[in-house]
C-alpha cells in the first residue's frame, strides 16, 4: 500500500532523511518512533507529499507521490492525515470542519456530506458538540474531530504525526481507543508515536529513526523484545521507565 | 468677524450631507476594491513562484513610493486616454484609490497570512482541497478575522485621504464644506464643523478597533 524506497531528502546542507526505506502493506499498522529530531514528522509528511523529497521514490496505492504525473491532490484525498496539533479549522464548526472537503473534493451532496459527519462524529463519541467551534472543545476531543474529518473522506490508509504528545495525559487514552478500533478494523496506518502501549497492541511492525536514518524497521514482538541496535534499546529503556 | 452663525451649517445640511455620502461611498467601495486586489497582491507574492512576486512587489514599492494625490492626477488624465472615453471623475478617483489602497492592503493581507499557521495549509492539502479552495476556505479568512483591526485603521486613513479628490473637482465633504465656508463668508464655522465631523467619524472608528483589539487579546 505504501512503498518508500532509498528516500533521501536536504535542508540546505542539513540531510534530514537519509536513504530511508520501509513498506506499509493493506491492513497493516506500522509505529514510526525515534528521539526527537530525528526526521519522523518529515518522512510521514513526505508520503503524502507535503514534503517533497530529492531522491528515491514513494508510492501509494501504485501511484507514484514523487512523479510529476501523479495528480498529488487526488492521491491526497485519499489519505488520511492527523497532526500533533490537531489543525481544526478554527473558524468552522466541528460539522463545518468535517463536511468541508467532502463537498469541495468528493462533491459530496449537503444532506450527504452532513449525514457522513454526524455518523462519524457520533462514532468518536462527541455528538453533543457537533456545532460548537473547536475552541470549545478539550484537546482529546479536538483530536478526535479531527480523526473523524480524516475518516470522512473514506480513506484507504492513514497518517498519524504523534497524535497524542500534545494531549494532557488523562485525554491520551480517549483518542488511542479510537485509533486501536481504526487498526483492528483493518485501516492501513502509519503512525509516529511514543505510545509504546499502543504499538505493542496494535502495530505489525515499528520502525525505529535515528538521526535522519531508520535503524531498525522490524516485527513489533522482536522490536521489543531484542533490539539489535544500541540506539534503540538505549531509546526504549528510557521512554519505557519514565 | 462678528459673531459665530452657525445657521448656514443647517440651511446647507443637504448640500454637505450629499459631500459626506460621496466621502463615504468612496470609501466603500475603496476599501472592498482595495481589499480584494491587495489580497490577490499578497497572494502573488507568496505564491513561490518568482516571475509573480516580483511583480506584485514591484508594484507594491513603486506605489508606495509616490504621494497619493499623483496618482489620483494620474488616472484622471489616463484612463480616458486607455479607454478613449472619459468614465467621469468619479470612477477615476475610484480605480485611483483602489490602485494605491491596494498596495497598502495587501501589505497588511501578507501579513495576515503569514499569521495563519502552516499546519493549517497541511490539514487542507491532506483532504485534497487544491490551493484556490485551501486560500478561499481554511486561510483567507483566518488571515481576514486576525487583520481585521488594522484593515479598519486603513479603512479610516483611507476615509481621510478621500479629501483629496478636490483634485479632479469631485464633490467630496471636505470641497462641499469649503463652498459654503466661502460662498457664504463662514470660514470658522464651516470648518470647525467639518473637524467635528471627521473627528466623530474617525473617533468612533478607532474606538471600534480598540473593542476589537481587546476582544481578540482575551
Ligand atoms: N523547514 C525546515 N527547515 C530546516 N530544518 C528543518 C525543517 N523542518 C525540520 N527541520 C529539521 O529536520 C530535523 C527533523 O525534523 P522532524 O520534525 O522531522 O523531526 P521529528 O523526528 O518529527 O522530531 P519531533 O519528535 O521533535 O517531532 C530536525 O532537526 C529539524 O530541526
Ligand atoms: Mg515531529
Amino acid at each position: 500500500m505504501i512503498a518508500l524506497q532509498n528516500i533521501s531528502k536536504w535542508y540546505g546542507d542539513f540531510q534530514v532523511l537519509k536513504d530511508c526505506s520501509a513498506t506499509v502493506d493493506k491492513g497493516q499498522v506500522v509505529v514510526v518512533c525515534g528521539p526527537s529530531g530525528s526526521g519522523k514528522s518529515t518522512l510521514i509528511k513526505c508520503v503524502n507529499g507535503l514534503e517533497a523529497v530529492q531522491q528515491g521514490q514513494i508510492q501509494v496505492d501504485g501511484q507514484e507521490v514523487t512523479s510529476k504525473k501523479t495528480n498529488l491532490t487526488a492521491l491526497r484525498s485519499r489519505i488520511g492525515m492527523v497532526f500533533q496539533h490537531f489543525e481544526l479549522y478554527p473558524h468552522m464548526t466541528v460539522l463545518e470542519n468535517l463536511c468541508l472537503a467532502q463537498e469541495k473534493v468528493l462533491k459530496r451532496s449537503r444532506d450527504e456530506a452532513v449525514s457522513k459527519a454526524e455518523m462519524l462524529i457520533k462514532r468518536v463519541g462527541i455528538s453533543e458538540h457537533i456545532n460548537k467551534h473547536p475552541s470549545q472543545l478539550s484537546g482529546g476531543q479536538q483530536q478526535r474531530v479531527a480523526i473523524a474529518r480524516s475518516l470522512a473522506m473514506d480513506p484507504i490508509a492513514m497518517l498519524f504525526d504523534e497524535p497524542t504528545s500534545a494531549l494532557d495525559p488523562e485525554m491520551i487514552n480517549e483518542v488511542l481507543d479510537v485509533m486501536v478500533e481504526l487498526a483492528k478494523e483493518g485501516m492501513t496506518m502509519m503512525v509516529v508515536t511514543h505510545e509504546m502501549g499502543f504499538a505493542k497492541k496494535v502495530a505489525d511492525r515499528v520502525v525505529f529513526m535515528d538521526e535522519g536514518a531508520i535503524v531498525e524497521n522490524r516485527p513489533t514482538d522482536d522490536f521489543f523484545g531484542n533490539p539489535e541496535s544500541d540506539r534503540a534499546r538505549d531509546f526504549l529503556s528510557k521512554i519505557l521507565n519514565h | 468677524m462678528g459673531e459665530f452663525d452657525f445657521s448656514v451649517i443647517t440651511n446647507s445640511l443637504p448640500f454637505l450631507g450629499q459631500g459626506l455620502m460621496l466621502s463615504l461611498w468612496l470609501t466603500l467601495l475603496s476599501i472592498i476594491g482595495g481589499i480584494v486586489l491587495g489580497t490577490l497582491l499578497a497572494l502573488a507574492r507568496l505564491s513561490g513562484f518568482a516571475p509573480l512576486s516580483l511583480t506584485a512587489a514591484a508594484y507594491v514599492n513603486l506605489i508606495r513610493s509616490v504621494p497619493l494625490i499623483l496618482v489620483i492626477f494620474w488616472f484622471y488624465f489616463l484612463v480616458p486616454l486607455a479607454l478613449g472615453r472619459p468614465i467621469g471623475s468619479f470612477y477615476s478617483a475610484l480605480i485611483a484609490f483602489v490602485l494605491f489602497e491596494a498596495a497598502y492592503y495587501s501589505e497588511i493581507m501578507r501579513a495576515g497570512i503569514q499569521s495563519v499557521r502552516k499546519g493549517q495549509v497541511h490539514a487542507g492539502q491532506s483532504t485534497g482541497l487544491n490551493y484556490w479552495q485551501i486560500q478561499r476556505y481554511v486561510v483567507l479568512p483566518q488571515a481576514f478575522r486576525n487583520m481585521i483591526p488594522i484593515l479598519v485603521t486603513q479603512g479610516i486613513i483611507l476615509f481621510q485621504d478621500t479629501s483629496l479628490v478636490f483634485v479632479v473637482s469631485l464633490r467630496d465633504f471636505m470641497t462641499a464644506s469649503s463652498i459654503v465656508a466661502r460662498t457664504e463668508g463662514r470660514l470658522v464655522e464651516m470648518y470647525l464643523f467639518a473637524a467635528l465631523v471627521y473627528f466623530v467619524i474617525c473617533f468612533s472608528g478607532s474606538l471600534y478597533v480598540r473593542r476589537l483589539n481587546k476582544r481578540m487579546a482575551t
